[in-house]
């Protein structure tokens, strides 16, 4: 609260490709949460609402998610859903004090970014 | 122990409530998912809509889809909040979007109790 703060350099790298594994877990984990806010749950709370509704909103749905374009888009939303799961787990275990040698957590950044890649494969392997 | 609700705005220890309830509810979601993802695979399918309709008229996915949702909208509170601080930087912006969020979030909670408990939603939205 003292003096007047000094400016600063400041130069930002926004290159993703720059980042290492655990950079990259962090800003998927902040942009996947951000979606899944909005429109994610909007949305799934849409479809809940209007296939528990009636048996005429269950298969309009059920045939809107048929389609392909829609299953790619379904596909993405869980991409979102289970890397942000995953990457909460991990920071989860760093809270704990788990793996937090740079080492391990490069491994288990590398980890998240597979798991929450297989996970959307094995949906889209499932609903294709 | 950390003084939790005391009126700090500053300095250390501001937020740690929110902190480990971010967590917390983390838990809840990832037992859930975990739950949901386990009946899915077990039962192979949703059972289409008397199915669905079926598995949610249960008391206990009634609750612990409440659950889920409570703790999501918690999550997504705290989280979107992080979000707005790191980037809205006009306390006028920032505060007229939090209240935005924290209103839909209040809104979806409303919403997911009326529809799992089946108040006569269909005259709301969506339904035919």
């Amino acid at each position: 609260m003292s003096a007047a703060p000094k400016t600063r350099p400041k130069y930002y790298d926004l290159n993703l490709a720059h980042l290492p594994p655990p950079g990259l877990v962090s800003i998927f984990h902040r942009v996947s949460g951000a979606l899944l806010f909005f429109p994610a749950l909007p949305i799934a709370l849409y479809i809940l609402h209007v296939t528990l509704g009636s048996q005429e909103g269950y298969d309009r749905w059920a045939a809107f998610l048929a389609r392909p374009a829609v299953k790619l888009i379904v596909i993405l939303a869980a991409w979102g859903y289970a890397h942000h799961f995953f990457a909460g787990i991990r920071y989860l275990l760093l809270d704990l004090h788990i793996g937090i040698e740079k080492a391990p957590a490069r491994a288990s950044a590398v980890a998240v970014l597979v798991l929450g890649f297989l996970a959307a494969l094995a949906l889209a392997v499932c609903i294709w | 122990m950390v003084k939790r609700y005391t009126k700090t705005t500053v300095g250390a220890h501001y937020g740690t409530g929110d902190w480990l309830l971010q967590r917390l509810t983390a838990v809840v979601m990832a037992a859930y998912t975990i739950l949901v993802l386990v009946g899915i695979v077990m039962h192979r399918s949703l059972g289409g809509y008397a199915g669905w309709k079926a598995a949610f008229s249960t008391t206990w996915l009634r609750v612990a889809t409440m659950l889920f949702v409570a703790s999501l909208l918690y999550h997504a509170w705290v989280g979107m909040r992080d979000i707005l601080m790191d980037y809205i930087k006009p306390t006028a912006v920032r505060l007229t979007a939090e209240f935005a969020v924290a209103f839909v979030l209040l809104f979806y909670l409303v919403w997911t109790a009326s529809i799992l408990w089946g108040l006569p939603s269909n005259a709301v939205i969506g339904g035919r």
